[in-house]
């Protein structure tokens, strides 16, 4: 190290001192680009509402991953070492580092693929998009599953939460074709297969969640949804939901 | 034009401290409205129609409510001076882990052993213990969880540390005693100006939890 402050501002030191950062910023991008090109892996459950959103997020990417089915009675040692905190699906591994969490992981894609970005740029947009998207899971989701599995008042007050979110997300989708403007975007992603979901629940335990009526553009966005070809190829419908849990319950 | 910065915000409240420290850290001038939650104002209700809670940062007019979804606003829009989240995507997804981790299992822990008696409260201070256990293991040797200056989990997680001595007096049980790390941490995260002063005294934490548990007839 130089101590003489002589030296600390001559214009070789100032040129070694700039070199020397350039060599760091290229050394970064050099690490970044290469860890790009590490194997994708996703670990995950087929019939999974958030497990769906990180495949169509990598197939909107062109990026090639390989898909690994967890049995989540049966959880691989793989699994328990990617996510030790929570244990749960889905997770993406990008070479051997791993990240849980599927809102995480949809913005880890979205950062380290930049094409087709999924996130708008500006960052009062970007703040919408995260609160939409919280609100897709901790109140739509988790109102819609505490309506499946209670009774009595607590199931009454879960299927009136379940309603009253669908309508904030059907006055949010009013007019638009996609919640991501023209095209699909991250909050499409999030709310994926929320409606199929929800329409799986209905006819399985009973209860009356989506009004297509009242629903109707948050109906016809699905829909749309539905239709675009990466969707369809991995969404998991109604019917494939009503199949597996009708067989989980006969074989009890 | 001149940036118009306004937080709305409750001043116990652990999820306003953390836009606190965010907006302190960056130096950006702001006006600091306190809320009554018993009587929220107009601006509050309209600026978070969804939750109508607290904290609330309004920029230029435009809301932003969650406290970590704010904290990230605040990173991408003042991005010239310490920043809270690093530039890498995989370190980026990390920081974020951790901090949802705070946010739905530290703060719910910390409230439950405040506000519950009983098997409830022995299960939140059990809770808590655990959480600061990973999170010590997540700290390792760095001085924070942002590396060598305070970063995204770092100040989300620092409220927490603001109230640990509430949380030990309710919960009748010594954290500091079992986590000398965590707390080590704790005391350099407040020798920052930016945390010390957006931390409220513990005392007057204290005794608003007394009246809390009081309304609640908690005894």
């Amino acid at each position: 190290m130089m101590h003489c402050f002589d030296m600390l501002y001559s214009p070789t030191l100032l040129e070694t001192q700039y070199q020397s950062n350039e060599l760091q910023r290229e050394t970064q991008r050099d690490a970044y680009e290469f860890r790009k090109l590490g194997e994708v892996k996703v670990l995950g459950a087929s019939l999974s509402i958030f497990c769906c959103r990180i495949e169509w997020a990598l197939k909107h990417k062109g990026i090639t991953y390989e898909y690994i089915e967890e049995d989540l009675r049966n959880k691989s040692t793989l699994l328990l070492k990617s996510n030790p905190v929570h244990k749960k699906i889905p997770v993406l591994l990008h070479g051997d580092k791993p990240v849980a969490e599927s809102l995480i992981i949809l913005e880890y894609i979205d950062e380290t693929w930049r094409e087709n970005p999924l996130m708008p740029d500006d960052p009062s947009e970007k703040a919408m998009v995260r609160f939409w998207a919280k609100y897709v899971d901790e109140k739509c989701v988790i109102s819609a599953w505490t309506a499946s599995r209670t009774k009595g008042h607590e199931q009454e007050k879960a299927i009136e939460s379940t309603q009253e979110s669908l309508k904030l997300l059907n006055k949010l989708i009013e007019g638009k074709t996609f919640f991501g403007g023209e095209t699909m975007g991250f909050l499409d992603l999030v709310v994926g297969s929320l409606p199929n979901w929800i329409k799986f629940i209905e006819e399985f335990v009973g209860i009356k969640l989506f009004d297509t009526k009242e629903l109707s553009f948050l109906h016809e966005w699905a829909q749309r949804f539905t239709e675009i070809p990466i969707i369809k190829e991995s969404i998991p419908m109604k019917e494939d939901l009503l199949n597996y849990f009708r067989a989980q319950q006969n074989a009890k | 034009m001149a940036d118009e910065v306004v937080l709305l915000d409750f001043w116990p409240s652990p999820f306003g401290m953390r836009l606190r420290i965010a907006l302190a850290e960056k130096g950006i001038k702001h006006e600091y409205k306190e809320e009554d939650l018993k009587n929220k104002s107009p601006l509050l209700l309209k600026s978070n129609p969804v939750h109508k809670k607290i904290p609330v940062l309004i920029h230029n007019g435009k809301p932003v409510s969650e406290s970590l979804i704010a904290l990230q606003y605040i990173d991408e829009t003042w991005n010239d001076n310490a920043p809270l989240l690093p530039s890498d995507p995989y370190l980026r997804s990390q920081a974020k882990f951790w901090a949802e981790f705070v946010d739905k299992k530290v703060a719910d822990f910390g409230r439950k052993v405040c506000m519950t008696k009983g098997e409830e409260q022995e299960a939140a201070k059990n809770g808590l213990l655990d959480c600061i256990e990973l999170l010590e293991g997540e700290l390792g040797e760095k001085p924070y969880f942002g590396g060598e200056t305070l970063g995204f989990v770092d100040v989300t997680l620092v409220p927490c540390y603001g109230w640990l001595s509430v949380y030990e007096k309710f919960g009748n049980f010594s954290i500091e005693a079992e986590h000398p790390v965590f707390i080590a941490w704790g005391k350099r995260c407040l020798q920052k100006k930016s945390v010390s002063k957006s931390l409220p005294d513990q005392q007057k934490l204290y005794d608003f939890v007394v009246q809390l548990r009081k309304r609640h007839e908690i005894e």
